[in-house]
């Protein structure tokens, strides 16, 4: 496939249609409306479903219909659509469905705006609606690796039958790069066993929620810990740079881990042995290799753009062995390059 | 000498297809039970079991998928038209219903109901009108009539306090993409077998493709009420009819030939 220059959200869309998407709902809000635009377009002309929802409590109930049917679903929606959509992940957490989430991240809380921000991390880490449980969330950097882990994310919901993020901020979304997008997937012809297909020569297939006893609702609490212990235990995923010799590692993810390996190479320039841990899942959260890595880094500088989320997750990872600092712009703030690398400075001048 | 006589027993009630051979948890008298019997009756008639898909809602009938003998979902509070959409848009060929309640449709889930229809979406609800939450305990739904004594209106549903019942046959009547809407009541035998027929009507227009179709059922709900089973279907006659008219609210051009085929 040639190379092309594209925005990120209709990079996304175009990932998601060529993974064999077979229906999208959702909302508009900036900074992700071009995703929904470009569904708009391409879903019907490739006999698709498509439907614009009177609001994202309906959208994501209408994944979660598609959902059970077994087909390929999606949507895609900004922080505070995230925070409508709460109801509708638990269910289908709960039901044991597959569907992809885009989140592209604003700034909050509230209406707040629409610049680029990290500060839905909790909420799609932690608590993706009521309940017990975590969603898989996948975060690319890059216009490329969106496209690459878009298809990657149907994958993953397909094989743990489960709810997977994307999540963007919006100058991932907003941002023209060049990106390679894979060949289109033939769509599944065949629908998984447990599907509502209707019950024809076959007792009926019913997806719920519901289980009314304390004791039967354990066993699916059981039988979803134990999917989520495997999911934790084998989908860990995060790259490095510099890492070997580093005495300093700066910890971001999307455009926080980008915009820190320009100030982790700048401060390479200037001989401070620094490196760059980058995590791809946010959840499950790459603790096996972050901890590893405190065999010999002496201090981790988490970057983000909020007042600090991964950073918890970065010092359970750490389990007290070396300190933990931390660097974030919150409301929409995207930090440059310059304030990282005095950040990295200030850490590095605390080092033993 | 006697010629045996042969005695051909015939039957003439039977359990439809349709309908799971379980026990239901609904109360005593409570016409959920009987509003499930001709939903069934009607999909076994159109011969559309096997490729029907239901969707049942929060609140009394949460377990209605268990009593339907079709595949089924179980939905959040209120939303069932729009996970109801999401499985109609991927399944075109396929019967999609909703079963709701007051609370569930009127209520938290007006939105998705009028959107539905607004879409003209192609699926059929059946809306059960009780005029109370049901299986919270009898609080005070979108529906209570005035003077009404719920839990939450004690001594009796004030309009100055909380405005007036919704009729929801009416409001989605004034729908374009509603094809089929009508209200019935289940406290009588010649009512409810008006109610089949409509119910049949609304099925018949989704298998056609002409749009969104609903039927509101008043139905009973004895428990809380506080009322004996046939007080309650007294009820309905004297108090709920003349306020929710019986009638088909909507009838689109296209879906007149099927009331008459029938
Ligand atoms: C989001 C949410 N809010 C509230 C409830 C609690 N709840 C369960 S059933 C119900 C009312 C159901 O009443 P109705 O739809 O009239 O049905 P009925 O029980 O009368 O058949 C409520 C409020 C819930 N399950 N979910
Ligand atoms: S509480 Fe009311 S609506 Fe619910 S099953 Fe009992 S009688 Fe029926």
């Amino acid at each position: 496939m040639p190379v092309e220059l594209m925005k990120g959200n209709t990079a996304l869309a175009e990932a998601a249609v060529r993974a064999g998407v077979e229906a999208f709902f959702g909302y508009p809000i900036t900074p992700q409306t071009e995703l929904l635009e470009h569904m708009s377009k391409r879903m019907p002309e490739l006999g698709r479903a498509f439907v614009q929802a009177e609001s994202e409590v309906a959208s994501i109930n209408m994944v979660y219909g598609a959902a059970c049917t077994g087909t390929r679903v999606m949507t895609s929606s900004s922080s505070p659509g995230i925070s409508l959509m709460q109801e509708g992940f638990s269910y289908i957490a709960c039901s044991e469905v597959p569907c992809v989430v885009v989140d592209v991240m604003r700034g909050g809380p509230g209406l707040g705006n629409i610049q680029p921000s990290q500060s839905d991390y909790f909420q799609v880490t932690r608590s993706a609606g009521h309940g017990d449980y975590h969603a898989i969330v996948l975060a690319p950097s890059s216009v490329q690796e969106a496209v690459d882990l878009m298809g990657d994310a149907f994958d993953l919901a397909d094989q743990y039958r489960h709810l997977v993020f994307v999540v963007a901020d919006g100058l991932l979304g907003q941002m023209m790069e060049p990106a390679e997008l894979p060949p289109m997937q033939p769509l599944r012809t065949e629908r998984p066993d447990w599907a509502l297909t209707g019950a024809n020569g076959r007792d009926p297939n019913i997806i719920t929620s519901l289980e009314l006893s304390a004791p039967a609702l354990e066993a699916v609490n059981d039988r979803l810990q134990a999917k989520l212990k495997v999911i934790r235990e084998t989908e860990q995923r995060s790259t490095e740079n510099m890492t070997k010799d580093a005495r300093l590692v700066v910890v971001g993810y999307g455009t926080a881990g980008r915009i820190a390996e320009t100030a982790v190479k700048q401060a390479r320039r200037e001989g401070m042995q620094v490196g760059l841990f980058r995590p791809i899942t946010l959840w499950p959260f790459p603790e096996q290799r972050l901890s590893a890595l405190t065999d010999h880094v002496e201090a981790l500088l988490v970057v983000e753009m909020n007042a600090g989320q991964m950073v918890e997750d970065v010092k359970l990872a750490a389990g007290g062995q070396i300190p933990v600092e931390f660097y974030g712009r919150t409301g929409g703030v995207v930090p440059v390059p310059e304030e990282i690398y005095d950040a990295i400075v200030e850490s590095y001048e605390k080092l033993a | 000498m006697t010629s045996a006589v042969m005695v051909e027993e015939k039957v003439v009630y039977e359990r439809p297809e349709s309908l799971a051979d379980v026990a239901t948890h609904y109360c005593p008298g409570c016409t959920h039970g009987i509003a499930h019997r001709i939903v069934a009756e009607v999909l076994d008639e159109l011969g559309v079991r096997d490729r029907t898909i239901g969707v049942s809602p929060v609140g009394c009938a949460v377990l209605a998928y268990k009593y339907f003998n079709t595949d089924g979902a179980e939905a959040a509070h209120g939303r069932a038209p729009a996970m109801a959409t999401g499985i109609k848009r991927v399944m075109p060929d396929h019967v999609v219903f909703t079963y709701q309640g007051d609370g569930d449709l009127a209520a938290i889930g007006i939105a998705e109901i009028i959107h539905a229809a607004t879409r003209g979406e192609n699926i059929t609800t059946i809306f059960v009108n009780n005029a109370i939450y049901g299986m919270t305990g009898g609080q005070m739904a979108p529906t209570t009539l005035i003077g009404q004594e719920t839990t939450s209106s004690p001594g009796g549903r004030s309009q100055t306090l909380t405005g007036f019942p919704v009729r929801m046959a009416e409001l989605m009547a004034g729908i374009t993409g509603s094809a089929y809407i009508a209200r019935r009541s289940l406290h009588n035998v010649k009512e409810i077998n008006t109610a089949k027929r409509a119910i049949k009507t609304a099925f018949l227009a989704q298998l056609n493709g002409l749009g969104f179709s609903m039927v509101e059922l008043l139905s009973t709900c004895p428990t809380n009420w506080k009322v004996s089973p046939a007080e309650a279907l007294a009820w309905v006659e004297s108090d709920m009819v003349p306020y929710y008219p019986l009638g088909d609210y909507k009838v689109a051009e296209e879906v007149k030939p099927l009331m008459k085929r029938r």
